[in-house]
């Protein structure tokens, strides 16, 4: 049995310039963060970043790595904008395809089933569509007999593009060592549609079991994540850190305040930066466990 | 008591959710939260409440309730919520930077699109939401910044969009209310233009088209009916610390 278990370094050393990228997870919630941190020292430049938008679009966007995104929102949760991520698109320094967040599900699906679109009524009629021209309609073909619904005849609805990946990085609450994983907390959300259409599949997760091992970490039926669908996985404790990782842990909402009190200035932000995100995950997840100290005193 | 006008919203809002049956009821905000849970309480007990997480919830609640006090008697996580959309049983009120006289919405972006003055949250579920299932809005600061002649993006489509995108966006578009802090609307003007139906207490007529930047259809407007006793009593033990009063300037 392959052993898939690697390391944030050659997870990174299989990407290259120009990528497009998928990251799993949604706002402010199990997002793979020890990788997002691990982008931002890579040397890589014009990825493309697909997400349901947390703070890994604007890190990556504010620090050039991304120049593209594909999303339907980006968002902190439990505060609404991102700081990083709103001057980004205040200088015009992005290039934005924004879709409806269920047509975002439906890409994902095409690309993981490997047909070219799937259709949807999301988008017609507003600027996803009208703003768009690379995305386009496709005609209801059921004009008559036993499956034309006369109410549907003449429509046109959205064809929604396969959103192909050559990566994708998703972050789970426990795997093992053949890629299998669980999420064990209250949403899968579409992670395991991440990796179905990627081409490098990438679970880091809070714990590494042995194979088999998953079944005593919780229920079977939430590790949907079979290793059909991974080629490596990476154990990074507190990965998702300082988003949410239900049931390990909420969401460090000092420590995000903390983020977007420094994002909203330069000088500050500069600090925070060498402070936290100038080292490797052990430093990160030291300087963090000093601020958690901080904080209780 | 006379009520405030938060709590005139409140009811106000609640009265979208009147007969709804058995529908999920999805506010956005502090007051649409509250009126969904007073119409659960009230006149619609059969509407499906979530935890705002990934699960429905029994009863509903004061807004206050810590979620391990929360009774969940089902899941629904993201995937779910969107088979419920596309399903159409679902109301939901979504709240509105900017919106147009035929019920276009913004929650995008302020200026153009490529470089935005104001970068807002994003399109969100707002195109798939208005094309599929009943669509209300919130707007608690109304003004000629908000209720504009044409939208920045058009994220929640309207009458005028859905018409020109054809019979596979009007199938199932509708957009029975939009509640400001002036007053309530709807689009029974001309073309599904939109038309002031009643103001809040306290705001004349003149106010609401000041503080409006299209021609509003005006036809018999009365004055929005005030949330009853019963009705303020439920609504300060949903909301008992009074988290509702933080959303508008009465």
């Amino acid at each position: 049995m392959a052993d898939k278990r690697s390391t944030l370094d050659e997870a990174i050393s299989r990407l290259s310039s120009g990528m497009t990228i998928g990251i799993g997870g949604w706002g402010s919630r199990r997002k793979p963060m020890a990788i997002v941190r691990a982008l931002l020292h890579s040397g890589l430049s014009d990825l493309t970043i697909v997400s349901y938008g947390g703070p890994d679009v604007g890190l990556l966007a504010n620090a050039g790595i991304a120049t593209k995104v594909i999303a339907g929102f980006v968002t902190l949760d439990s505060i609404a904008l991102d700081p990083l991520w709103r001057q980004v698109r205040q200088r015009g320094g992005i290039d934005l395809t924004e879709v409806d967040e269920g047509l975002f599900y439906l890409g994902l699906q095409a690309a993981a089933w490997r047909v070219p679109f799937l259709p949807a009524r999301a988008g017609l009629g507003s600027d996803v569509l009208e703003r768009n021209p690379l995305l386009k309609t496709v005609a209801n073909p059921y004009l008559d007999g036993p499956f034309a619904d006369p109410a549907d005849v003449g429509a046109q609805l959205l064809a929604m593009p396969a959103l192909r990946l050559d990566a994708a990085f998703v972050h789970a609450n426990a795997a093992d060592t053949a890629g299998n994983a669980t999420f064990t907390g209250p949403d899968p959300y579409f992670d395991e549609l991440f990796l179905g259409a990627a081409d490098l599949r990438v679970v880091t997760a809070e714990t590494v079991v042995a194979e088999g091992a998953l079944s005593a970490v919780g229920p079977l039926a939430k590790a949907t994540v079979h290793r059909l669908l991974t080629d490596l996985i990476i154990e990074t404790p507190n990965g998702a850190h300082f988003t949410s990782c239900a049931p390990n842990y909420d969401r460090d909402e000092a420590f995000q305040k903390a983020y977007v009190t420094a994002a909203s200035d330069a000088a500050t932000w500069a600090e925070f930066t060498s402070r936290f995100l100038s080292g490797t995950e052990a430093d990160y997840q030291r300087a963090v466990a000093t601020f958690q100290e901080e904080s209780k005193s | 008591m006379s009520p405030t006008r938060a709590e005139v919203c409140i009811a106000a809002i609640a009265e979208v959710w009147r007969d709804a049956g058995e529908i999920m009821a999805s506010p956005f905000g502090t007051i649409p939260m509250v009126a969904s849970r007073l119409a659960k309480r009230t006149f619609s007990p059969d509407l499906v409440l979530t935890d705002g997480e990934a699960a429905i919830i029994v009863g509903a609640p004061p807004i206050t309730t810590k979620p391990q006090d929360l009774v969940r008697e089902a899941s629904v996580p993201y995937k779910t919520i969107f088979s419920i959309v596309w399903s159409g049983r679902r109301h939901i009120v979504m709240q509105a930077s900017q919106i147009d006289q035929f019920g276009n919405q913004n929650l995008s972006a302020i200026g153009p699109h490529h470089q935005p003055k104001v970068q807002l949250i994003g399109v969100r579920g707002a195109p798939g939401n208005s094309v599929n299932h009943k669509t209300s809005y919130w707007v608690p600061d109304h003004s000629t910044r908000t209720f504009v002649q044409a939208v920045d993006t058009v994220c929640g489509v309207g009458y005028d969009r859905a018409k020109k995108a054809g019979v596979g966006a009007t199938r199932f578009h509708e957009l029975p209310r939009v509640v400001s802090n002036l007053g309530v609307f709807d689009f029974s003007g001309p073309d599904h233009e939109m038309a002031l139906v009643s103001v809040h207490p306290g705001v004349s007529v003149d106010d609401v088209t000041r503080a409006t930047g299209f021609a509003l259809h005006i036809g018999d407007v009365v004055e929005t009916p005030p949330p009853t006793d019963e009705q303020l009593a439920i609504i300060s033990e949903i909301d008992p610390k009074g988290a509702r009063e933080r959303e508008i300037k009465s």
